[in-house]
């Protein structure tokens, strides 16, 4: 492994860049802000999954002519939310899809009549079959989207599966589910909109990515970019549940605003906003796995299921990712895998950190201790028998150019666990203990940036300019949700030039001023973005230094921070403004195919190992996890605070995702869509975590950096359910795993016959 | 054609507190003759822990509302050698900050642990966690196993009414419309007893629960002279487990009895499927919880 | 609608009166009355805690308080917690300690840390963990948190967080 090069603010707890502001509550989320003049906006939703909407009716008792009433008569541009495919409307026309379908919108000054008159509002519907489970899409009757209810499709091949049954030794086969996961960012989805016919549409709010919504708005409204403008407020969480929902509701206050003729303030509740907005795919992955008689690996057959929803919005890239990491981070000769997104009648789901790759993950790293079970090999020796190493070949035939440290990974996670003496002392304990204990590990990559050609695509063009007041401003159009995002790239342009961390500030993220640096998804915004602010950092020292000559700083190499500053009003003062950008290039040699899903998936992987250590009560069948490790090789920590921040946060989650976290659905409807019944783990629930790095710097990404962001909440869940397995010996193979569903295999007799002890 | 259907925007909360009266009389008996003027009219608010979440949704349907929160007369806890006085405006948090409390009837003290967080303590109140009546409401069980009597009171006097009779039905109680619950009295005899209580949620906070089981017995060599067991979730209202006691009481702790109390307890559990858990759950963990307190008798240890 | 009665109490040092409807929850007083918007709501139902602040040296959720009843109380926000010139050792900790990252739960777990320390200035582990066991982060994991709960003890700040009467409650 080699040392990266001494840095001195990369690398180090710079503290967060907008962490004061925040601790003092002057921190400004959407909420907080009050236009002059504003209206409240509010929508009226399906109440059915699927049907004809036959009438809508307003009582005469509210009077009507104080309100804007949007529907999509109203709509000037195109009634679909861009995304992908543009099949999903912006407001129902018609007929619904869903249950918690936007239908219409309503404005008034006063929240309480606006209110009561939600709740006025007649609509009668003919109802048609609706389905909601990928079983019931499967049948293709009814046919809900499109001829046969597909949203998505791929195969997957390497070698030949078929040549390698009659081979194999042993074939273990398994079915793995996972349920949705709502993010239950703490601040609910809310907008401010504005629009004149002068200037065009301003929307202000809580959001990840403010091109997404300048590009919906665009078409929505038919406007050209200039007469579109989107602010990002202080977001409080995302976690990819507002990648793609703030088009939607961005949309829908916009229009409301352009009706109404004032800003409308358009805010969700949480009952709403647990309802009508996105979630994590449900999947079921199918798995049948060929290995040698000693438990090598020699072919992989997957069947990768996703629900997708009432429309396609993400569904086609939750799919190509939970594909592209449903192989574990094994090597086998031969692999094929099916990947399909199927329709249903619920809310359309959306990005949730992983996006694709814990639903993936689980399955497999859950399916290898099933196969190690059934092989009886120790679950760390079949993981080491056939891990990825370096110059290995992936199930795209990407060769992995980078070192691999799976082993040491794992090594690590069991010394610092004291894995085998702990294992052995709770195989004693567990014979009389009415708690049983056990220990689970997961192992696993995460893909940093956009899959195959994604980075190409987006074509990202970020850097940095210099005020007149001596700050360096970085320009991107990334995010700050909590995960980092200003304080990093301010360290990163801080570094590159070096400057102090407190010289660098970020450019408001409104896209009348940033450029375009992509969506803040995927992990790639360090990596990616953050090599872009690197590269346009040395570009303009090295313009300052071109301009002002050599010798002009006594001959050194670099520019003392004084020095620095001085250069810059030289160059404003012959070019008028001090700017440098960037744009994306891609590593030489990346090669993917989109239609044989072969070639470099992605550029860098971060690899990591986790280890859960679980007590599951036999008195009351929950599962509590005691304590959890987390070993990752992540290229390089820019930050320790934020990055070990990020792993815990993500192992949080995951803990909610396997234990916790249920989305029950009646009806298509969510029904327990309140705090109170939505259960994530509370500061009692989350056990200590351990936290290790290990960095083999990226050469691609900024001063080594791979993304992190969604890595850890790739393998809680699988850690979760094989240390379940330990401590019980019975295999469980879908979550969420509630303690009612712990009962149905612990209790093994009927109530009424069990003897006491 | 389908018939039209009310708009359910249940899924958008917010009352509006335009639509609702709101007083608070300086005295217990102000407050007593509004409510003996106007029957049925006045809903009487302490914490508002819970009729301050129904007003968030949008459920609360009483326009007019009078506080007790201040009323220095329902907040209080007393005791003397034989018994415990709790107002009925006293909080959990000061429930828990109770020597006395702690000391003679811990199963109050660990119950009161359990309300909500930190901040839902400080506001909610006994008397309010009783006269709402969730069957899964955390202070009864132990009421129910400490024999707990209820004091009503009313501008006509005040009446006792043991707490195992208070609840009438799934949220309905015996308190006349003008009556508030003017304190619990708790006897201070279960000092030789032994004392269990445990509570099942969804995590280890915040949690409304599944199912509780609490029970204080008397034994005398390994005979039961005393048992009361009372049970959260098992019944449309926090119940006293009439045919569990009786399948115990002065008998033998032995694990024939304990299979026999297992039985009975069987027969009277009769919770429902909810959002929260199922019916199978609640019966079979409510009998593991009956073992683990029957079996730690046995062994003559805590559970 | 200024017939209703009007309701005197204090933030942050400074005494406040307001004419609205009694039940008005405190929370939405605090944020559209007095303009003190670092108090958020994330559920309306007191289950996530971004909306405590401590009412008398109690931690309450104000989202379930009725104007009416904090009548004559004293209550501290975040507003209160910063002097003019520094950060209260609390805050100071967590931004070194990484316990805020998007910040909107952070108001309501510096309350929840303030009440628990004047409280108990050395608590346990356990203890930091049931103190703000009604303060829902989604993004931390709460590890950094109790961190940053545990370094602001170890500052040996005697400073007790009063309602300060200061240019910086807004």
């Amino acid at each position: 492994m080699s040392e990266p090069p001494p840095t001195r603010i990369v690398g180090t707890a710079a503290p967060r860049k907008e962490g004061v502001d925040k601790l003092t509550g002057r921190a400004r989320y959407v909420d907080d802000i009050k236009p002059a003049n504003q209206w409240h906006g509010a929508t009226v939703r399906s109440t059915i999954p699927r049907g004809i909407i036959r009438s809508i009716t307003y009582p005469p008792h509210i009077p009507w002519s104080e309100f804007a009433i949007v529907t999509a008569a109203d709509i000037p541009g195109h009634n679909h939310i861009q995304l992908i495919i543009a099949d999903q409307p912006c407001l129902a026309d018609g007929r619904v899809n869903h249950c918690d379908e936007a239908i219409l919108l309503l404005a008034h000054p006063d929240k309480h009549k606006l209110r009561e008159a939600v709740e006025a509002i007649q609509i009668e519907y003919d109802p048609l079959p609706a389905i909601f489970t990928i079983e019931e899409s499967e049948r293709q009757d009814p046919i809900i989207l499109g001829a046969d209810n597909l949203i998505k499709s791929f195969l997957l091949e390497k070698g030949s599966v078929d040549e390698a049954w009659p081979q194999a030794a042993h074939i273990i086969t398994g079915e793995y589910r996972t349920g949705a996961q709502e993010h239950l960012y703490i601040e609910n989805n809310g907008v401010i909109a504005e629009y004149s016919a002068e200037s065009g549409v301003t929307v202000w709010g809580s959001l990840q990515c403010p091109f997404y919504v300048h590009k919906s708005l665009m078409a929505v409204f038919n406007l050209p970019e200039d007469k579109v403008r989107v602010i990002q407020t202080e977001t409080g969480g995302a976690f990819g549940g507002k990648e793609d929902y703030p088009s939607t509701i961005g949309s829908h206050a916009a229009l409301l605003a352009m009706k109404s003729g004032h800003p409308v303030k358009l805010i969700y509740d949480r009952m709403e906003d647990l309802a009508a907005t996105t979630k994590r795919h449900p999947s079921r992955i199918r798995h049948k796995t060929a290995l040698d008689a000693n438990g090598k690996l020699l072919a992989m057959e997957i069947e990768v299921c996703t629900d997708g929803g009432a429309y396609s919005t993400l569904s086609a890239t939750v799919l190509s990712r939970a594909t592209l990491h449903s192989t574990g981070p094994y090597w086998s000769p031969n692999v094929r895998i099916h990947a399909r997104s199927w329709a249903t009648n619920t809310v359309p789901y959306g990005a949730f950190r992983g996006f694709g790759a814990p639903q993936a993950v689980f399955a497999i790293e859950r399916h290898m201790d099933v196969i190690a079970a059934q092989l009886n090999i120790d679950p760390v020796e079949l993981r080491r028998r056939n891990f990825l190493h370096q110059g290995d070949q992936t199930a795209t035939e990407q060769t992995l150019r980078d070192p691999v440290i799976l082993d040491q990974l794992l090594d690590r996670a069991l010394t610092e666990s004291g894995y085998y003496a702990k294992r052995k002392h709770f195989a004693k304990q567990n014979l009389t203990s009415p708690i049983k204990r056990g220990l689970g590990i997961a192992a696993f990559y995460h893909g940093a940036g956009f899959t195959g050609s994604g980075e190409r695509y987006l074509n990202s063009l970020a850097g940095i300019d210099v005020t007149t007041d001596n700050k360096v401003r970085v320009l991107v159009s990334s995010t700050e949700f909590g995960q980092g995002t200003n304080t990093v790239l301010s360290q990163i342009a801080a570094e590159a030039i070096g400057i102090d961390y407190s010289d660098v500030i970020m450019a408001p993220p409104d896209t009348g001023i940033i450029p375009n640096s992509g969506p803040t998804v995927a992990s790639r915004t360090v990596m990616v973005v953050g090599r872009l602010i690197q590269r346009a950092s040395l570009q303009l020292v090295e313009t300052l230094r071109a301009e002002t000559g050599p010798g002009s700083n006594n001959g050194a190499q670099t520019f003392t921070r004084e020095e620095f500053f001085a250069a810059c009003e030289k160059l404003r003062a012959a070019k008028g403004e001090v700017q440098s950008l960037c744009r994306y290039e891609a590593p030489p040699g990346i090669f993917w195919d989109d239609t044989t899903y072969h070639g470099e998936a992605y550029g860098a992987f971060a690899w990591s190992v986790q280890l859960a250590q679980v007590a599951v009560d036999t008195v009351t069948y929950s599962a509590e996890v005691e304590e959890f490790w987390s070993v990752q090789e992540v290229g390089r920590v820019v930050n320790p605070v934020l990055a070990g921040g990020q792993i815990e946060g993500g192992i949080a989650q995951g803990i909610g995702y396997a234990l916790y976290e249920k989305v029950l659905l009646r009806n298509g409807h969510m029904a327990n869509n309140q705090m109170t019944n939505y259960i994530m783990p509370t500061a009692q629930d989350v056990p200590p975590i351990h936290v290790y790095f290990e960095e083999i710097p990226y050469t691609h990404g900024a001063y080594g950096a791979k993304g992190i962001g969604e890595l850890p909440h790739d393998g809680p869940a699988p850690a979760i359910l094989n240390a379940i397995h330990d401590a019980t010996g019975d295999s469980f193979t879908e979550i969420p795993l509630l303690p009612e569903d712990l009962m149905l295999q612990l209790a093994t007799q009927p109530v009424e016959a069990e003897a006491s002890v | 054609m389908q018939k039209k259907r009310p708009n359910r925007n249940g899924q958008q909360m917010r009352g509006n507190p335009h639509a609702h009266e709101l007083i608070a009389p300086q005295h217990l008996s102000d407050v007593l003759r509004i409510l003996a003027d106007e029957p049925n009219e006045w809903t009487p608010i302490a914490g508002g822990t819970e009729i301050m979440v129904a007003h968030a949704a949008g459920r609360l349907t009483s326009k007019r509302l009078i506080s007790l929160w201040n009323l220095s007369d329902l907040r209080f806890i007393s005791s003397t050698p034989d018994n415990i006085s709790i107002g009925g405006a006293t909080t959990f948090a000061e429930i828990r900050r109770s020597a006395t409390i702690a000391t003679h009837v811990p199963l109050l003290a660990q119950a009161a642990s359990w309300i909500g967080s930190i901040a839902n303590q400080s506001r909610a109140t006994l008397g309010g966690n009783l006269v709402n009546g969730s069957p899964a409401a955390d202070s009864s069980p132990a009421l129910l196993a400490y024999d707990a009597e209820i004091e009503a009171i009313s501008i006509r006097g005040t009446r006792r009414i043991p707490y195992a009779s208070f609840h009438t039905g799934y949220k309905r109680n015996a308190l006349a419309p003008d009556e508030l619950l003017y304190a619990i009295h708790i006897p201070l005899r279960f000092a030789d007893h032994k004392q269990y209580i445990r509570k099942v949620g969804t995590r280890r906070a915040m949690a409304i629960s599944k199912v509780a089981l609490a029970a204080t017995a008397q034994l005398q060599s390994k005979t039961i002279q005393e048992i009361r067991i009372a049970a959260a979730s098992l019944a449309p209202f926090p119940t006293r487990l009439h045919r569990t006691e009786a399948a115990l009481l002065n008998q033998q702790l032995t694990p024939e009895a304990i299979q026999f109390a297992r039985t009975a307890l069987l027969s009277e559990a009769a919770p429902i499927d909810d959002i929260r858990s199922t019916a199978s759950y609640r019966t079979r963990v409510a009998v593991n919880l009956l073992e683990e307190f029957l079996t730690s008798l046995i062994q003559d240890r805590p559970a | 609608m200024s017939n209703w009665p009007a309701i005197t109490f204090n933030v942050n040092g400074e005494s406040h009166t307001v004419s609205v409807p009694p039940i008005k929850r405190l929370l939405d007083v605090l944020r559209e009355d007095l303009h003190l918007t670092g108090t958020k709501e994330g559920c309306g139902e007191g289950e996530c805690g971004s909306c405590s602040v401590r009412m008398n040296d109690e931690l309450v959720n104000s989202c379930l308080i009725p104007i009416l009843q904090a009548s004559g109380t004293n209550i501290q926000t975040v507003e209160g917690l910063a002097s003019s010139e520094h950060l209260h050792p609390i805050q100071q900790a967590f931004l070194q300690c990484g316990g805020a990252q998007c910040g909107i739960c952070t108001p309501g777990m510096l309350m929840a840390s303030t009440q628990l320390l004047s409280h108990n200035p050395h608590p346990t582990l356990d203890e930091i963990r049931e103190g703000l066991a009604g303060n829902l982060c989604r993004c931390t994991g709460f590890i950094r948190i109790f961190e940053s709960v545990i370094a602001a003890c170890a500052t040996d700040a005697k400073e007790e967080a009063e309602p300060e009467r200061t240019a910086n409650a807004r």
